[in-house]
């Protein structure tokens, strides 16, 4: 049976992969950022060694035009390539996805209520590859497969901070389903306080950030109800970011304890944040809808 | 807590000195300025726009106004004119501009000054969490 291993929320912020991929993560002005990453570098290659990580992230004007707006969209192919942003793609491994269980997921999810949109073929931008360069290094290949999960946060509306939560708990219920002996992680990226346009442009919040990084911790589901105009005041028309972090918590059920966690300002224009949670409770409440409770619809799932 | 409908919840955004939220009117209204700036995104059109921006705008359906301000490089007029700022960056980064240079002309201040800013924490959210509570 897979299980769900661990959380870990990072910020994607383009300037640390450009940093990584030019050699300069032991200058001055990025080794702050970077030293907050050596515990975990070593944490995922000694003990964690995740099978498969869904990863949470939003693509930038990178693999959607404003053609298409997918508001939860989940990576179902063998492999995705690292996006052209503009300046040819970063020179790092093609990420190898899961699709046995990115569909089984995403079935799952359906008949949970929450209506994916599957991507069958797709690059990847910053937003997927920075954390796992921050998460692995310098690496030939990754050493695990991902299955990128895509949320829209650049449209208003984006979805609501609950609605994230609940997504996360669907996801715990669909792996826990998962019939192969998988270690699963969910990560949730971006953030945390930045603002990128506007006279208003480089706000930071260092309070607010760390009182956010608090309530990850524990029991408590109070950053459920933060609603979008609190993140837009308070971190910046950027920081809304932070609401695919929320996947990455309900993922991990009702309570957690943090292993790490670390905080720098500046990079470029944004605050920082990164945080490697555990389960101690990981149990989810049943699923509300009438085909998560249809045996008969389970087992059409592949 | 007051129920809230989709009028008040967008009404709210408009409070938010110095900043423009992307909903969905201005993504309506940028639509083909942001396409337009999508296809930067290949470097056979980088290369056609930078030998004439005039010539490549042309085949684009945007405003007399978008025109003027992209050719202008004024991004804060172009957010109002209904750009996403991730599109834009096709448009600096064509220009060779990283992220701190082309968002620091959108704050009136230099891009020294922006930097410093940010390298001393960013700027707080002091006084500029809204408009109406000048807070």
């Amino acid at each position: 049976m897979a299980r769900i291993q661990a959380g870990i929320g990072c910020s994607h912020i383009p300037v640390l992969g450009f940093a990584h991929d030019t050699d300069k993560e032991q200058t001055d002005y990025f080794k702050p950022a970077f030293d907050g990453f050596n515990w975990t570098r070593k944490w995922m290659k000694e003990e964690a060694k995740p099978d498969v990580i869904v990863l949470v992230y939003n693509d930038h004007a990178s693999a959607f035009d404003m053609s298409i707006i997918p508001t939860f969209a989940i990576g179902t192919a063998e492999k995705f390539n690292p996006a052209d942003e503009g300046f040819g793609p970063r020179p790092v491994p093609v990420v190898e996805g899961h699709p046995d269980l990115a569909w089984h997921i995403a079935q799952s999810l359906i008949l949970d209520e929450f209506d994916m949109t599957m991507i069958g073929e797709m690059d990847v931008d910053h937003g997927l590859t920075v954390p796992l360069t921050m998460m692995y290094g310098d690496v030939e290949k990754w050493p695990v497969k991902v299955i990128p999960l895509a949320v829209n946060v650049v449209t208003y509306p984006p979805p609501s901070g609950n609605r994230c939560w609940a997504l996360g708990e669907a996801i715990a219920r669909a792996v826990e389903s998962f019939p192969e002996d998988l270690n699963v992680q969910v990560w949730g990226t971006g953030g945390l306080s930045h603002q990128l346009q506007g006279p208003r442009a480089g706000l930071i919040n260092k309070e607010w950030d760390n009182a956010f990084l608090d309530k990850l911790i524990g029991d408590t589901q109070e950053l459920r109800k933060v609603p979008h105009i609190e993140y837009l005041r308070e971190t910046g028309s950027e920081g809304i970011e932070m609401v695919m972090w929320l996947i990455m918590r309900g993922a991990l059920g009702k309570s957690t304890k943090a292993l790490h966690r670390h905080y720098h300002v500046p990079v470029s224009n944004t605050a920082l944040g990164h945080i490697v949670l555990e389960p101690v409770d990981n149990s989810v409440p049943p699923s509300p809808t009438l085909e998560g409770n249809n045996d008969a619809a389970q087992a059409m799932i592949d | 807590m007051s129920k809230q409908d989709i009028h008040s919840y967008l009404a709210e955004f408009d409070d938010i000195p110095g900043t423009r939220v992307y909903t969905a009117k201005r993504a309506r209204k940028g639509y083909q300025l942001n396409q337009f700036a999508m296809s930067l995104m290949k470097e056979e059109n980088r290369k056609r726009f930078k030998e004439n921006e005039e010539a490549y705008l042309d085949e684009w359906d945007i405003t007399p106004e978008q025109r003027k301000a992209l050719l202008a490089r004024d991004y804060n007029t172009l957010l109002d004119l209904g750009g996403n700022i991730y599109f834009l960056a096709k448009v600096f980064s064509t220009d060779g501009l990283s992220f701190v240079q082309a968002v620091s002309t959108m704050t009136g201040m230099s891009v020294e000054e922006y930097q410093a800013m940010m390298n001393a924490g960013g700027r707080s959210p002091v006084g500029l969490r809204s408009i109406k509570e000048k807070n």
